[in-house]
């Protein structure tokens, strides 16, 4: 088990209110596995990714990644454990715009501290690995979306990652990009990488082994009780408006 | 590290007009120190040359009151004998000192007359054997005094080259009679300042230096003719030549106490050494110049250290999805403190070294303009590179650790 969530909740403090986001969240991923977490707007999903991302804390339950209990962390090993374990895929690739293609790839190299010298050979084969051999010099400006996303994943790979942790891969994607991310997903899987996904398309969602479901904060396994779920959310809503009314 | 000083210069390159303004007031700063101390320590130079140029390692002791030569308008003062021949064995064996010479000697105004000419402010010096040579200076034209005329009271006089020129228009004065106190002497000869080079006044230290030391013209009579002109028992003067300049000060404290054993007057008189003196509260003073001005300076250094604190705080505010990128991408608070350290540090350190340049042109103009010497101090331009890299890592450490701790979530968040 690389991953594993328990009872997680998360409540954001909106003023005097609270805020119940994610509620008793129970989480494992195997290494090997590829996984979607599919879900509706708000649902809580870039919430439980943050958390799974080591980016945020949750406000109680446990959180063991590969052997670590995250939650007795500091700041610094965070980002410790956020360089060595996980490889981050955003919706909007999170590119630094001044920067190379090559230079994007090999930023995180220098924060797991890889000699300067050896840099540069390693992220060239990341971006050979996601089919940009040819384009390792280029602006993020001179890039198509799909071109972005992947060299974003490519920077997910270099630090050799435990977890690639992606939040709507192809959010911002047209379909012909969006299956060659997916594509690339599947061999990277494939070869043996880890992949946690988080999208609220169900044609996406499809593309991995496993496929979770999440509404109003709560994980589903099956997608009938997702649909349920949905239907007493939005039930529970109208009777509040007739009430109203 | 290397890369974090080349990332820095290139974000000061990509923001050429905001560094400036930003660098402005290090730059000005820096400037204005460097300015000053190159002037000031180009002007104590000058001083210390011009100790070495016109007292050729021969400092004077005599009676001063209240740290002025006593210029004996006053009367003579009582409790003063004169120095006898044992002191002079005294200081004569003090370490460093070469040869001593007791001497008398007025200044004032017009005490001396060639026809109706008077010397404005010159110095009549009565003489022992020797003093000539001791203080370097060579009869050029005429003869110097026989062996008698030092004890027979005869009524001769050698003049220097400044008398000649002031009193005799440059003629040949030897052989002319002269009005010493409304005693008619006769000229026997002219004496010239071996060291010193035809005069130069090069600025206005230097015309005061030498109206100072040597006086408008000064006239030479023997020490044995003094009581005439003058009166006895008058208080002496002694000339000390000593092997090193640096060694006047402590030759001339020694001998003054050596001096003062014999003094009984209560009125504050003592014996000291008075130009050398003068040359080294000069400096006192320009350093204190120096240290004011470069406090007023460094006012403004502060001025733009918090000039640099803002421009490094929009920085962050600016580039806050860079710093959460980065952060989530397992940047630990070290590697973006050191980022914001180094971009703060570099922006003042080309502050400092642009400061330094205008200063030493500044140091020049001002140098041009009123002929006042300058110098550039080699240490002083690393301490203003450090002092300005020092500043950049002081008001840069703020909003470097504001950077650090920036989390990430809230700054991927921002588009
Ligand atoms: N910092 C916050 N403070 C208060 N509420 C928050 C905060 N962050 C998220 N929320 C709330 O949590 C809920 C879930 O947000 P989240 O971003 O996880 O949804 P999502 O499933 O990723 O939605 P989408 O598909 O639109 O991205 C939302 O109702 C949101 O308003
Ligand atoms: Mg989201």
């Amino acid at each position: 088990m690389i991953l594993e969530l328990s009872n997680i909740y998360k409540t954001y403090q909106q003023d005097a209110l609270e805020v119940p986001v994610l509620k008793d969240v129970s989480l494992s991923v195997d290494k090997g596995d590829y996984l979607a977490i599919q879900g509706p707007s708000g649902s809580g999903k870039s919430t439980l990714m943050n958390i799974i991302g080591c980016l945020d804390l949750p406000t109680s339950g446990n959180y063991m990644l590969n052997g670590t209990n995250v939650l007795t962390q500091s700041d610094n090993a965070l980002s410790e454990i956020r360089c060595r374990e996980i490889g981050f895929v955003f919706q909007s690739y999170q590119l630094l715009p001044g920067e190379t293609a090559l230079h994007n790839v090999m930023l995180p190299l220098s924060f797991a501290g890889v000699p300067r010298h050896k840099r540069r050979a390693i992220a060239e084969e990341a971006l050979k690995r996601v089919g940009l051999g040819e384009r390792m010099h280029f602006m993020p400006n001179q890039l198509s979306g799909g071109q972005k996303q992947r060299v974003a994943i490519a920077r997910a790979l270099v630090n050799d990652p435990n977890i690639i942790l992606a939040d709507e891969p192809t959010g911002a994607l047209d379909q012909k990009s969006g299956a060659q991310v997916m594509e690339l997903f599947k061999k990277l899987n494939e070869e043996g990488v880890t992949i946690v996904m988080i999208t609220h398309d169900s044609g996406i969602a499809a593309h991995a082994k496993t496929i979770k479901y999440i509404v109003d904060g709560r994980i589903y396994d099956r997608e009938e009780d997702a649909r349920h779920a949905i239907v007493e959310e939005e039930q529970s809503a109208e009777a509040t408006e007739a009430e109203e009314a | 590290m290397i890369e974090n000083i080349i990332l820095s210069m290139r974000g000061i390159w990509s923001h050429k007009l905001r560094s400036i303004l930003t660098m402005l007031g290090v730059i000005i700063g820096i400037a204005s120190i460097i300015a000053i101390v190159s002037i000031v320590q180009g002007t104590n130079r000058k001083l210390e040359k011009s100790l070495i140029g016109s007292g050729n390692n021969v400092v004077s002791v005599s009676v001063l009151q209240e740290n002025w030569e006593y210029d004996f308008s006053g009367g003579i003062p009582s409790g003063i004998p004169v120095v006898n021949d044992a002191s002079i064995e005294n200081i004569k064996n003090i370490e460093g000192v070469v040869d001593a010479c007791k001497y008398h000697t007025r200044q004032g105004w017009n005490q001396v007359f060639y026809k109706d000419v008077g010397l404005s402010y010159g110095k009549v010096v009565g003489i022992n054997p020797g003093y000539l040579n001791l203080v370097e200076y060579q009869i050029n034209s005429g003869r110097d005094f026989a062996e008698e005329e030092y004890t027979n009271g005869k009524k001769v006089a050698i003049v220097d080259e400044s008398a000649k020129d002031m009193l005799f228009n440059g003629e040949n004065p030897v052989g002319e009679a002269l009005e010493i106190n409304g005693e008619p002497f006769i000229v026997v000869g002219v004496a010239k300042n071996l060291n010193k080079q035809q005069e130069e006044y090069e600025s206005i230290n230097d015309y005061y230096m030498n109206s100072y030391s040597s006086g408008q013209g000064q006239i030479f009579i023997p020490d044995g003719t003094w009581p005439i002109v003058y009166q006895y028992d008058e208080p002496e003067a002694v000339a000390i030549k000593v092997e090193n300049v640096k060694q006047m000060q402590s030759v001339a404290a020694s001998a003054s106490d050596e001096l003062n054993i014999y003094i009984t007057n209560m009125d504050g008189y003592k014996y000291g050494a008075n130009s050398g003196d003068d040359t080294e509260s000069l400096k006192t003073l320009t350093n204190a110049i120096q240290l004011m001005l470069v406090g007023i300076a460094s006012l403004s250094l502060l001025v733009g250290g918090i000039g640099v604190m803002n421009i490094m705080l929009v920085s962050v505010t600016e580039r806050t999805s860079e710093i959460g990128l980065k952060k989530a991408l397992g940047a630990k608070r070290r590697v973006i403190m050191a980022q914001f350290l180094t971009e703060s540090a570099v922006l003042t350190s080309v502050g400092g070294i642009l400061g330094i340049i205008v200063g030493i042109g500044l140091a020049k103009l001002i140098s041009t303009l009123t002929g006042l010497e300058f110098a550039v101090s080699i240490p002083w331009i690393f301490i203003s590179v450090a002092f300005s890299m020092g500043i950049g890592i002081l008001f840069g450490a703020m909003p470097a650790s504001k950077a650090s701790k920036l989390n990430p979530i809230e700054a991927l968040r921002r588009d």
